[in-house]
């Protein structure tokens, strides 16, 4: 994994004629994690999406270095295709991270011949964690990751995101559930509503 | 280049086979019933038929065009495979070029199959056949290239396949009269016109549809 860094300056996000956030600073390096907190419709989505340079601040600066990775509640698989085929698309772009290990981790590798479309909520979001940083980009930002997946699954996946902040990786969470990180800092984006 | 030839086996893929495959049939079973139905509403009348047959080609595959339109980016916009791609540093333009390509493979060359049996429909000679063919050949990259654009530009928008259709129409009207008026005009020229317009449309619409996908981001 190639480290990253991420620093954000004085943000600011306006959504519509909604200012949902202003004033927003942070840095981090490799091996930290931050988890942004707030009630709906405070502008974590936003945020994450600012971070990952899919969404233009209003005001402020976002300077990132090395890969970027962006969980959401999306899923970029084609409905008709059987789950293996589908991730295909994806390894044959990322080259590498979708071995029979990955699969088996999130516990795909027993739903490879089913339908995209016929997974359920829980399924379709552990095909997503897998396709959104099956590569290992140095920066994960996950929105909502916990949305969907039972007990077990959540557990097993704040495990695999400590891991990864372990091995040097950044992550930063967008979630109102409480998510385990050793060692994470917390934002509370209600505290930068203007 | 991995990248792009992943992209293409995959929008390919989409278009040609599983599920997507009706959508690629329909418009080709569309335009061979177009020509299908003229002869009913004119009458049989050979010279008539011959005359007009070849504008008849152009107009169904003009029409034809418009039936792919809403299913060719909204899902994956929904989806999110633009973001993903756009993460993995594949910029939205080099995308919607790949794009483009399997779109106008999806749909100009079976167009131009189709419009074989659609020829003998409507009695056109070989030589009406030979101009109509090479029109469509020079014509149907530029309403491809309409298509994403119109495609990319309402991919946010509510009831887009019935404004995109109206949409393509006057934008495809110089290609109409460039590539089916070398029918009545004869020679080269109005086919080389009709190409050269292609060729615009074709190098404008990666830029273009990028443009239209990074706008429908901010929304």
């Amino acid at each position: 994994m190639e480290p990253a860094s991420l620093s954000a300056t004085d943000l600011a996000c306006r959504r519509g004629e909604r200012l949902l956030f202003r004033g927003l600073s942070f840095a981090l390096q490799p091996g930290d994690s931050l988890q942004v907190a707030g009630p709906n419709g405070t502008g974590k989505s936003s945020l994450l999406r600012i971070l990952a340079g899919l969404l233009r601040p209003w005001a402020g600066t976002v300077e990132r270095t090395g890969e970027v990775a962006l969980l959401d509640e999306r899923l970029a698989l084609d409905g008709d295709l059987p789950l293996g085929r589908a991730l295909d698309v994806w390894r044959r772009i990322d080259g590498t991270g979708y071995d029979a290990e990955a699969s088996a981790a999130l516990g795909l590798d027993t739903l490879l011949d089913v339908p995209v479309r016929f997974l359920s909520t829980g399924q379709r979001k552990r095909a997503a964690i897998l396709v959104s940083n099956a590569r290992g980009a140095g920066l994960w930002l996950l929105d909502e990751p916990l949305n969907g997946l039972d007990a077990q699954a959540g557990s097993a996946f704040q495990r695999q995101v400590a891991d990864y902040v372990s091995r040097g990786g950044i992550a930063v969470i967008a979630s109102h559930q409480p998510f385990d990180v050793p060692g994470m800092r917390r934002l509370e984006l209600a505290d930068y509503a203007p | 280049m991995s990248v792009v030839a992943a992209l293409l086996r995959r929008d390919l893929g989409l278009m040609f086979g599983g599920a997507g495959r009706g959508a690629t049939l329909l418009p080709v079973l569309f335009f061979i019933a177009v020509a299908m139905l003229y002869p009913f509403a004119v009458g049989p009348a050979p010279e008539l038929l011959a005359r007009t047959g070849g504008g008849v080609v152009w107009i169904a595959a003009l029409l034809a065009s418009i039936l792919p339109l809403d299913r060719l980016l909204a899902r994956d916009v929904e989806r999110g495979v633009f973001d993903q791609l756009y993460l993995r540093g594949v910029a939205d333009e080099l995308a919607i070029a790949v794009r483009l390509i399997a779109h106008w493979l999806s749909f100009g060359p079976p167009l131009m199959l189709a419009a074989i049996p659609a020829a003998m429909l409507l009695g056109l000679d070989a030589a009406a056949l030979r101009t109509v063919e090479l029109g469509l050949l020079a014509g149907t990259p530029g309403l491809a290239a309409i298509g994403l654009i119109i495609a990319a530009l309402t991919v946010g928008l509510r009831g887009g396949a019935a404004l995109s259709g109206l949409l393509l129409i006057p934008l495809a009207v110089p290609l109409l009269i460039f590539g089916a008026g070398a029918l009545s005009t004869g020679g080269n020229a109005g086919i080389a016109l009709a190409a050269a317009i292609s060729l615009v449309l074709v190098a404008i619409t990666p830029f273009a549809g990028g443009a239209a996908i990074r706008a429908a981001r901010e929304n």
